[in-house]
């Protein structure tokens, strides 16, 4: 009888949470206009996002424009590198949809089962050199970054942006030894902005996203080294109808505008 | 010897029954992760999977690395413990708070710490940069960064250890008329001996486990800068059972100072008691 009580109680804090979400969601029915009329049938309660770190600022913009379209929704986001959310999923992470930085791990997560439908790819991302301000070692090119004693910091082989670096020296045959190999992104630049490095390897939106701090310096071959990024359902969403509505913001033409400010390339 | 015994029998009330359940769900909560480890293992590639090149190179980085920064923890943090548990001098609480600030420093805050210190535009790394010696992305940093949060484990246990030795035997040899350097050589780290090899062995463990400052700090080159635990952050984007495999190796080093320290610690009481 003494381990019954606390599943009880448990149910009863379940059937709480619901309670408020309902109040919740009453609440914000007459405040936000007319929202019955613009989202029809299943276009409410709330959906869970996965989706690669890159796209944190593209999203998080994307998701104030899905609260004004389907007023009392809500979108929650979970941002990572795009393996490990994979992982995530596999794993039972509870989600709706499911944005990676790369084919690969889109290929991943559809080969376990996790997708449903077909993966649209709404954006690509190439590499750019970035510099410290200035740029005080006259980078112009990407053979440059292979100049003794110009300190560079890439991504590692192992995950996507160093994968497409690696691509990149094979095409243009410029060897770079660099300083450090980091796990993300966000290490390389960080390594630049910090002045360590005199040079890094990062995604145009990183780039782009950094600001003056850095100064970039665009590599006309980074074209054939692209990443594509898919979306998709997942299989085990609980709410399809709202997370179909948010992949078609996302490859809509508000994503493409939003994702292409941002520095992404759309197809 | 009896009479005691009983004594004691008759004050210890024993614990309540209770208290069995929250420390059984704690005890489950420490072992539980690590035998879902020990039952995802791809036992028939294990060898293979910790002996390629790359976790090979890692391997043989941590352990020079963790040796030369508990070398480095001794040489420091003896002097350390010695002044915050003999001397007397004012501020000497506030100088044990900033000496102890790294065991509560989350790892990477101690990374752009160490950044913005010896950095090629850091406060000390600029005047370093003129003499043309750089330490980010070099060995020098992992084990700089593995010293800056090692130091305060060794300092605090060897601390502790000078404390609970108490000093009546200094006392005693300084009164026949040894000189401090003689008392220290011949008296105090002779008795403390043991709180000093449980303080190195600690920081060395510290060290090996070092991932957050190291990152930070030292970069990710294998050879150079990547030990055991940034291989194993890296090798999970691509082969999970090669991460796993390694975390293994890691545990049982763990495991096996863990249990080196615990059997001394038991020993102890024991040889007293009797």
């Amino acid at each position: 009888m003494t381990t019954r009580a606390p599943v009880r109680s448990i149910a009863a804090l379940g059937m709480a949470t619901v309670g408020i979400a309902a109040t919740a969601a009453a609440c914000a029915g007459p405040q936000s206009a007319p929202a019955p009329s613009s989202s029809p049938s299943g276009a409410s309660g709330e959906i869970t996002v996965f989706a690669a770190s890159s796209l944190t600022s593209v999203f998080s913009t994307l998701s104030e424009q899905f609260d004004e379209t389907y007023p009392g929704t809500d979108v929650h986001f979970s941002f990572a590198g795009s393996t490990d959310l994979v992982a995530q999923l596999t794993q039972g992470a509870p989600a709706d949809v499911f944005a990676a930085a790369d084919e690969t791990s889109m290929a991943a997560a559809v080969d376990t089962g996790l997708i449903t439908g077909v993966p649209a790819v709404f954006a690509a991302n190439t590499l750019t050199i970035v510099t410290r301000p200035g740029n005080p070692r006259g980078i112009r090119a990407f053979a440059d970054l292979a100049r003794p004693g110009v300190s560079v910091v890439l991504c590692a082989p192992q995950v996507p942006c160093g994968a497409a670096g690696v691509k990149l020296q094979e095409l243009t045959g410029v060897t770079i030894t660099p300083a450090s190999e980091e796990s993300s992104v966000v290490g390389v630049l960080g390594k630049v902005l910090s002045g360590e490095a005199d040079a890094g390897l990062v995604y145009a939106t990183d780039a782009e996203a950094a600001g003056g701090k850095v100064t970039v310096v665009a590599i006309p071959e980074s074209g054939s080294a692209t990443n594509r990024y898919p979306i998709a359902l997942l299989a085990d969403s609980r709410n399809p109808d709202l997370a179909e509505r948010f992949v078609e913001l996302v490859t809509g033409p508000a994503g493409r505008r939003i994702c292409a400010d941002a520095g992404f390339a759309v197809p | 010897m009896r009479p005691g015994l009983r004594a004691d029998r008759r004050v210890a009330p024993g614990l309540p029954a209770w208290i069995y359940l929250p420390a059984l769900a704690g005890t489950a909560l420490v072992v539980i992760p690590l035998a879902a480890i020990l039952l995802r293992i791809d036992w028939a590639h294990f060898i293979p999977l910790i002996s390629s090149e790359a976790s090979r190179a890692a391997l043989l980085l941590s352990v020079k690395t963790a040796t030369a920064s508990t070398a480095l923890c001794v040489l420091l943090g003896v002097p350390m413990a010695l002044i915050l548990a003999r001397g007397t001098f004012p501020g000497l609480r506030l100088v044990r708070s900033l000496v102890l600030l790294p065991l509560v420093l989350p790892p990477v805050v101690g990374g752009i710490a160490l950044l913005y210190a010896f950095g090629r535009y850091g406060l000390l790394g600029r005047y370093l940069e003129a003499f043309d010696i750089r330490i980010a992305f070099t060995t020098t940093a992992v084990v700089l960064a593995q010293t800056f949060v090692s130091l305060p484990f060794l300092v605090v246990s060897f601390e502790g250890a000078l404390r609970s030795s108490g000093n009546q035997y200094e006392s005693v040899a300084a009164t026949l008329g040894g000189r401090p350097s003689t008392v220290l050589r011949t008296v105090t780290l002779p008795l403390v001996l043991p709180g000093l090899l449980s303080g190195a062995v600690l920081a060395f463990a510290r060290s090996l486990g070092e991932f957050g400052a190291t990152l930070t700090f030292a970069g990710s080159l294998q050879g150079v800068t990547r030990t055991l635990p940034l291989e194993i952050y890296l090798q999970r984007e691509t082969d999970p059972e090669a991460a796993i495999a390694l975390s293994l190796l890691l545990i049982l080093v763990a495991a096996a100072i863990v249990i080196a320290s615990a059997s001394r610690r038991l020993a102890g009481p024991v040889r007293q008691s009797r």
